[in-house]
Parts: C-alpha cells; sequence; structure tokens
C-alpha cells in the first residue's frame, strides 16, 4: 500500500460519491455521477484492471447520466404540461 | 493502511444507501443506488489487487514473466457495470409510469396516496 | 410513521451494518496481497487454452454460464424498459422543433461519429487479445451513434436508426449465444464447453476457441440494447406528450 496514486484515486471516488448524494438536484447530481464514472475508471486503471475501467467509462461517464437526465426532462415536461393544464 | 480501500468501499455503500432513503425524487434514488453499486466492483477490485502485478493481459507480456491481479473479479466487475446500467433504465422506466400515473416523483408523496 | 421516526430507524441499521461492514474489512487478507488462488488458475486455464486476454477466457469460457445469466439479465431488463415505455392510447406525438446546432459542435460531432463507432467496432473484435470485448465495445459504438443526434437533428437520427431492426438484432444475439451453447451439447461434450473449434494460435484474432464467437454475439447484443434503450427514452422525453384533457 505504498503507491500514492491508489491513494489518491480512492479518496476521490469517495469525494464524488459523497457529492453524488449529497447534491438534491437530479440534473446536477447527473453531472456528478459523470464526474464519478470518471474517477472510477481512473481508480480501476491504477488497479490494473483495463477491461473494467473501460467498461466504466462507457457507463458511468455517458450512459447512465444520459438516462437520467432524459427521465428528468420527461418528468418536468409532464408536471408543466400539468401546472399549464389546471386552471382551464 | 491496507483496510483503506475496503473502507473507502464500505464508505461508498453507506453513503448510497443512507442517499436511497433519505431521497425525495426517485430519480436521484436511482442515482443513489447507482453510488451503491459503485461500492460494490471498488471492493471487488480491491480484493483482487496484487502489490507490484499488471494486468492480466497476455498481448504484449510473456506467460510467467511478471505476477498479474486476479482476473476472475475483474471479469466479475465488467459484466456488471454493463448489465448494471440497463437495470438502471428499467428501474428510470417504472418512475416515468409512477410520474404519469401519479403526477408526482415524492415518494413521501406516493405514500401518502396509497393511503 | 413520519420521517423523523424512519431518519432514526435508517440511521440505526445503516449503524449496525457500518460496525458489521468495518469489522469485516478489518479481518480480510491485507490490500494487494499475493494470495489470489483463483486468478493463478484462471490465468493458468486462460493460457493452456491460448487465449491472450484472461478475462475475456473467464468471461467467455470458465464462465461463459454465468455470461449467459447475465445476458438474460439485461435481456429481460431491455425488454421491461420496453413494455414500459411503449406510447399508450392516451399519448400523441408531437414532431419536435428542430433546434439549431452551433456549427462548430456539428462539425466535431460529424467528423468524431465514424471514429467513435470504430472504436467500438474494434473493442469488440480484439476482446480476446487486448483489454474490451463485447460489453465494453457495445456501449461505445451503441452511445457513439447517438453523436449524430448532437451532430445533425432528432429526425436524422430516427432515419439511420430503425428501432424494430435493433430489436430483432437484440434477440438474434441473444438466440445465438444460446445456440453457441446448444452446439456444445450436440458435439457430444458439455453447454457452452470451449471445446468445440481449434484453439488456434496465441495471440491472433481467431484464437480462443468460441471465444471470439460468443463475444461477438455479446457484443451485438449490448450495441444493440443500448440503442433501443436509448431511443426508447429519447421517445419519452422528445417525442411523446399526454392527451390534453385526459
Amino acid at each position: 500500500m505504498d503507491d500514492p496514486a491508489v491513494v489518491v484515486a480512492l479518496l476521490l471516488v469517495a469525494a464524488a460519491a459523497t457529492t453524488a448524494v449529497a447534491v438534491r438536484d437530479p440534473v446536477r447530481q447527473a453531472l456528478v455521477l459523470a464526474v464519478l464514472g470518471l474517477a472510477l475508471a481512473v481508480l480501476f486503471t491504477v488497479l490494473q484492471a483495463p477491461d473494467v475501467a473501460l467498461s466504466q467509462l462507457a457507463v458511468g461517464s455517458a450512459l447512465t447520466p444520459l438516462l437520467l437526465l432524459l427521465s428528468v426532462r420527461k418528468v418536468r415536461r409532464r408536471q408543466k404540461q400539468e401546472t399549464k393544464g389546471e386552471p382551464e | 493502511m491496507s483496510v483503506l480501500p475496503y473502507l473507502v468501499a464500505v464508505w461508498i455503500f453507506l453513503v448510497g444507501a443512507h442517499g436511497l432513503a433519505t431521497s425525495r425524487n426517485l430519480i436521484h434514488a436511482v442515482g443513489c443506488l447507482a453510488v451503491c453499486q459503485s461500492g460494490t466492483y471498488v471492493l471487488l477490485l480491491a480484493v483482487g489487487y496484487r502489490e507490484g502485478a499488471t494486468a492480466p493481459v497476455y498481448a504484449d507480456l510473456e506467460p510467467g514473466s511478471r505476477p498479474v491481479v486476479d482476473p476472475v473479479v475483474q471479469a466479475l466487475a465488467l459484466t456488471d457495470v454493463v448489465v448494471g446500467a440497463t437495470v438502471t433504465a428499467l428501474l428510470l422506466a417504472l418512475v416515468m409510469q409512477i410520474a404519469k400515473r401519479h403526477g408526482t416523483v415524492d415518494p413521501d408523496e406516493l405514500s401518502e396516496l396509497r393511503g | 410513521m413520519n420521517r423523523r421516526v424512519r431518519l432514526l430507524m435508517v440511521l440505526a441499521g445503516g449503524a449496525g451494518l457500518a460496525a458489521l461492514l468495518v469489522a469485516a474489512c478489518l479481518d480480510m487478507p491485507g490490500f494487494g496481497g499475493d494470495r489470489h488462488p483463483y486468478g493463478d488458475r484462471a490465468v493458468h486455464e486462460s493460457l493452456a487454452r491460448r487465449t491472450a486476454n484472461t478475462i475475456a477466457s473467464v468471461n467467455f469460457d470458465q464462465r461463459a454460464f454465468d455470461t449467459l445469466g447475465e445476458m438474460t439479465i439485461l435481456f429481460g431488463a431491455v425488454l421491461g424498459t420496453v413494455v414500459l415505455l411503449r406510447q399508450t392510447r392516451d399519448e400523441r406525438r408531437a414532431a419536435p422543433r428542430p433546434e439549431d446546432v452551433a456549427p462548430p459542435v456539428r462539425r466535431y460531432a460529424l467528423a468524431v461519429l465514424p471514429v467513435a463507432v470504430l472504436t467500438g467496432l474494434y473493442v469488440i473484435a480484439h476482446g480476446q487479445l487486448s483489454p474490451g470485448g463485447g460489453f465494453q465495445g457495445g456501449v461505445v459504438a451503441a452511445t457513439a451513434l447517438h453523436l449524430l443526434y448532437l451532430g445533425a437533428d432528432y429526425r436524422a437520427l430516427e432515419r439511420i436508426r430503425p428501432v424494430g431492426l435493433y430489436e430483432v438484432g437484440d434477440a438474434l444475439a441473444a438466440s445465438a449465444y444460446l445456440v453457441l451453447g446448444l452446439a456444445g451439447v450436440l458435439a457430444g461434450t458439455a453447454f457452452l464447453a470451449n471445446t468445440l473449434l481449434p484453439y488456434g494460435t496465441f495471440n491472433t484474432l481467431t484464437s480462443g476457441g468460441t471465444v471470439p464467437l460468443l463475444n461477438a454475439a455479446i457484443g451485438m447484443e449490448v450495441a444493440c440494447a443500448v440503442v433501443v434503450l436509448l431511443a426508447r427514452f429519447l421517445d419519452q422525453a422528445v417525442e411523446i406528450e399526454e392527451e390534453s384533457g385526459t
């Protein structure tokens, strides 16, 4: 356990994970999750797992945040529609 | 110091679980579940790490010339990363259905609706 | 049950779980230790079957049955999403207004698109040799296709992406994996046993017996699955609207 790169990557991941939970707005959370995905990819690379890093990079920093953002957009659009329709 | 990676994995998992329990928005809760999942990846890869070893890929490595890290845990984590993303998509689809049926994504309001 | 009581229960349960997990961590073999009995055996087996990337060997040879299970979860999750997000009777489609994209974004997206798709395919094809494989390459290729949404507009994406075709591709890839497994049974060995094809020369594209074939099936499955998923989500987020007045 003398590799400083591993320690730094671990702390980075822990900080990103904590921020991802602490941020309550789902849009911002999606962006923090992308950062978390990136940090995890770095950690996995230092842990000599390039396969998992590649997988995490594609999924964690692109696919999952994109799905979250699309869901937020759908739900917000519905709520906007409803508040617009209510006074009638 | 040799337990720091395990403790970080535990921390990520617990922080995610806490967010999951206290979330006021189901989309945010799904994001917290993704955080929980990443804790398990960190744990798996930490278990498989070997000091001074390289990746278990022999495309440009003479077999036996260097120690390699454990490939089994890597294979487990790698498939779960991708499969986990599709499960996240399924959960988000459920959230969209809930928003459509009940007009809210706040779990507290939902339990009030159920009466 | 109000919020405060629930929060207290969560904290109590979380504290108990944390104590147990930390106790377990302190008792685990130290990080970076030299004892990996399963890993060493997996590496030995992988080299015996001339698969250069040990992880691909674990996924598609030694634990191929497990990957079949993973693939089934993936397939089931995609199926569930497609069913949940279909257009219902009280919804209608509204064509999205094309919006102006800044020219640099458009140029960059269109220039990167072929490179990214090619990278995804390369990562799939070389899964048994270098880091990568069906799972990763599939995601890369599928998400790369959506650069078209950035570079052109939603309608261009819909033209190049007949979702029905990708749904068929998803099912075909899943059955291809099963058929490859059953071929082992028909040949007189076991389900998904890697004894069907010659192992080939170490470190070439065709090495590893059935590993490249199973890898390709997974690559196709994951790529189609991600395209279908994103198509459904984009449909919901951009196009489908509820009828007003219901």
